[in-house]
């Protein structure tokens, strides 16, 4: 930020004579001052940034780093680049956390990352080679110490014949100095690990059991939680081939797939990512599976989202009129009342409404005295999800809406009085059409959240309830939770095809939140 | 007087069904039983059984003060951030202006969550170099969120600096003031309101959020009040519901707070009278 006030003009606009240096602010004192300022705190905030990256040889970084500060001194110190002076900062955080992770999630779609696709071809390999490690007769044998490292586990390890004392993590073994061996044997202590004690290392036993350190031609792996074993691996990589074998079978390379395949096509579950081309984005479109309920998941969808937007805004703007009134009194009252729901943490609350809603002991049925299983019918639990976010919603347009009412200059409301206006007439010409411009943005903007909205739906029906004959798609299930379900469900999770199918939801909310700011005056406004 | 009459009562069935859910909430939190099967709208006892159990079971406190941090950050950040980029869009006039505009909505259309996986990917080489900015510390996932809200804003403010006549920065620049000095001195004082409501609108939107945080505050010391909270129901739905209701209302306070003390600025509009001076 490069924005300080100067103390010389602290007089206020039309009070005070104009001072003479102010206007040739370029050349000015303060000017000179300001930019100075700002190429120190670049230049001071580059140095900073750029120090880790030189010493770790990170040249992508450096790059992005010299752009990045290139484009700070440009807007900053050239004088008369006044938009971008303003617009950098935005464009910044923009740039990082919102457009670079969508096209490397455009990315992802052409790729078939997932479970058993996560890393590359080598890491892959390893995977292969440690997991088959056996136990031999003549292996090497370890005192084990379990203990962790930044959250991580660790095998401390000791060498019952030498006393040596090694450090095992999943990226292999490195020895280690100044531990300190107990009579049994094993490591007590070492500098820079937490050693577990017997109740957390057995909490943690199933990840103790999978951690396979790997050494040359096979890994070490735990038997119990005081001893480990150096094992010989069964499959082996070989370069020649390109293919793993052993345990009399030879697995070679599928650069398609991304996995080694066996001559009966079965494959091994470590696989590697690789470019899979447009056959997610594909898939979405064509798979049975995917594609069948589509239209109707689409449908809800849209309904949901347009239905949510207009009973918020309408009992927002209600309520914001009906208190907006000379002689009302209490509205401070009111207007914090009313405000409370959005007040309430939102993800909590829709667990509170789920609850409400139980057939059994939930507050609605016994406030009304009913027996209804609201969450268990497609047209009772689509009202019950729409009355929640009515809930949750109606505060927040209540408050914009209350907001824009003060703004409206009361000279308007005077004006359309003295010309004879109803106040039915300054309403709908006066007040509505000011409010709506006002309204506009946020309309569409919480049109394109409702139409993800998936806390919404997730926390209070899980998007069901699901016909019997089929468990994949629920009578409120929208895309967004429909698509988490489907690329993160039973199957695992599949990020290339979940990043394909979020890739659809995202044009669709685009395209109509253009379209629909093309309809409101707010467009106009742009041009 | 008919019409007052009128009023109130809509207003007091609207404050009804803004409150009822939220008295729920109360009674299950004094609630002696602590759970959810046995909690009504109206509680037959009233204990402090649930609040203690809170403070002693759980990191409560380190929770709480991780959320109002982060949120209080956020929105006073994005909002200093929105309004700068809105005071371009609003007073210049430049190449890419319009395409800026749309591309904001356009860009901010993409639910941020939907990106975890990239967004992980980045925040890990973001740890590796500059571990303030990386997993598990405030400052990432303050940036982050900035990110994900700082376009809306930038709409909504907008359009409120739209509706401050160009007349008095005028005025301002004859008398010999720069841009940044009519921005700072005119338009901020003026659009009071609406920035103090995109405040409050980004903190509320942070405090609840949940999925991000749930990925990128996973250390101890480091979780948020929504992770937190969400673990103790997934634990034990039943029992623990008490526990859930006193964290739940806690929750709120700062929000309520939040507003109390924007609640001037949000209700008394300035644009009117400084149209007449």
């Amino acid at each position: 930020m490069t924005i300080t006030r100067n103390p010389a003009r602290h007089d206020r606009a039309g009070t005070g004579a104009a001072h003479p240096r102010a206007r040739s602010w370029p050349g000015s004192a303060s000017g000179v001052a300001v930019r100075v300022l700002a190429l120190g705190l670049i230049l001071g905030v580059a140095l900073w940034a750029a120090a880790p990256l030189v010493s770790s040889g990170d040249w992508t970084g450096m790059a992005i780093t010299a752009v990045a500060t290139g484009v700070a001194l440009w807007a900053y110190l050239i004088p008369r680049r006044l938009p971008a002076k303003y617009l950098l900062p935005t464009t910044f955080l923009l740039v990082a956390f919102q457009v670079f992770p969508v096209l490397y999630t455009m990315s992802l779609a052409l790729t078939n990352t997932g479970d058993g696709h996560l890393g590359t071809k080598s890491e892959a390999i390893t995977a292969i080679e440690t997991s088959s490690v056996r136990r031999a007769a003549d292996s090497a044998e370890f005192r084990l110490t379990v203990a962790e490292k930044d959250g991580a586990l660790v095998f401390l390890l000791a060498d019952p014949a030498t006393r040596a004392a090694y450090a095992g993590t999943e990226d292999g073994l490195r020895e280690i100095g100044g531990a300190s061996l107990g009579p049994g044997g094993r490591i007590t202590a070492a500098e820079g690990y937490t050693v577990l004690t017997a109740a957390q290392a057995s909490a943690r036993s199933a990840e103790i059991t999978a951690l396979a350190v790997p050494v040359e031609g096979g890994a070490i792996r735990s038997q119990g939680l005081s001893r480990a074993y150096r094992g010989t691996a069964a499959l082996a990589y070989d370069a020649g081939c390109d293919c793993v074998k052993g345990d009399g079978g030879i697995w070679r390379s599928d650069e398609e797939q991304g996995r080694f395949v066996a001559e009966d096509g079965r494959a091994l579950p470590q696989g590697w990512k690789v470019g899979v081309g447009l056959s997610n984005l594909g898939a979405a479109l064509t798979n049975p599976k995917i594609n069948a309920h589509f239209a109707g998941v689409f449908a809800w969808n849209l309904f949901y989202a347009i239905a949510v937007v207009a009973l918020t805004a309408a009992l927002g703007l209600a309520a914001a009129l009906v208190l907006h009134h000379p002689r009302m009194r209490g509205v401070r009252a009111y207007r914090t009342l009313i405000v409370l729901p959005y007040a309430m943490p939102a993800f909590a609350m829709l667990l509170v409404w789920r609850d409400m809603f139980n057939t059994d002991f939930g507050l609605i049925n016994r406030m009304l005295g009913l027996h209804t299983d609201w969450l268990g019918t497609p047209f009772t639990a689509r009202l019950s999800v729409l009355l929640v976010q009515l809930w949750l919603g109606f505060p927040y347009m209540f408050l914009v809406a209350t907001g824009a009412l003060q703004t409206i200059p009361r000279e308007y409301m005077e004006a359309a009085e003295v010309d004879g206006a109803s106040p039915w007439q300054r309403f709908r010409k006066v007040t509505l059409p000011l409010l709506l411009l006002a309204l506009a943005p946020l309309l569409v903007s919480s049109f394109a959240f409702n139409f993800n909205n998936f806390n919404g739906i997730f926390l209070v029906t899980s998007g069901g309830p699901f016909p019997s004959d089929n468990p994949t798609v629920g009578a409120t299930d929208l895309l967004i939770t429909y698509t988490f379900r489907l690329a993160f469900g039973q199957q695992g999770a599949q990020y290339g095809l979940a990043a394909a199918m979020s890739i659809y939801v995202y044009l669709i909310v685009a395209v109509i939140s253009i379209i629909g700011f093309r309809r409101t005056r707010a467009f106009k406004e742009v041009s | 007087m008919r019409a007052i009459v009128w009023r109130h009562a809509a207003a007091v069935l609207v404050t009804a069904f803004a409150v009822l859910p939220i008295v729920f909430v109360v009674s299950a939190a004094l609630n002696p039983i602590g759970t959810l099967s046995s909690t009504a709208l109206v509680p037959r006892g009233a204990g402090l059984g649930n609040l203690l159990r809170l403070f002693e079971e759980t990191r409560f406190w380190t929770w709480y003060r991780n959320s109002v941090v982060v949120a209080g950050l956020t929105a006073a950040l994005a909002v200093a951030v929105a309004a700068l980029a809105a005071y371009a869009f609003s007073r210049f006039r430049f190449a890419g202006r319009r395409v800026g505009l749309v591309s904001l909505l356009v860009i901010q259309a993409f639910p941020q969550f939907l990106a975890i996986v990239p967004l992980y990917v980045i925040f890990s080489a973001i740890s590796d170099n500059w571990p303030v900015f990386g997993l598990n510390s405030v400052w990432g996932v303050v940036l982050l969120y900035i990110g994900g809200q700082v376009g809306v804003n930038t709409w909504l403010i907008k359009g409120f600096f739209d509706s401050i006549p160009k007349e008095l920065d005028d005025a301002m620049m004859i008398d010999g003031c720069t841009h940044t000095q009519a921005f700072l001195r005119v338009v901020l004082p003026l659009a009071a309101p609406v920035l103090a409501i995109s405040g409050l609108l980004v903190f509320i939107a942070t405090i609840n959020e949940f999925l991000i945080a749930s990925v990128f505050l996973t250390g101890d010391d480091a979780r948020t009040l929504a992770v937190g909270l969400f673990g103790l129901l997934a634990d034990q739905r039943n029992a623990n519901f008490g526990m859930f209701a006193v964290g739940t209302l806690l929750t709120a306070i700062p929000t309520v707070l939040v507003f109390q003390f924007l609640q001037r600025y949000i209700v008394h509009g300035l644009t009117a009278g400084a149209v007449k001076g």
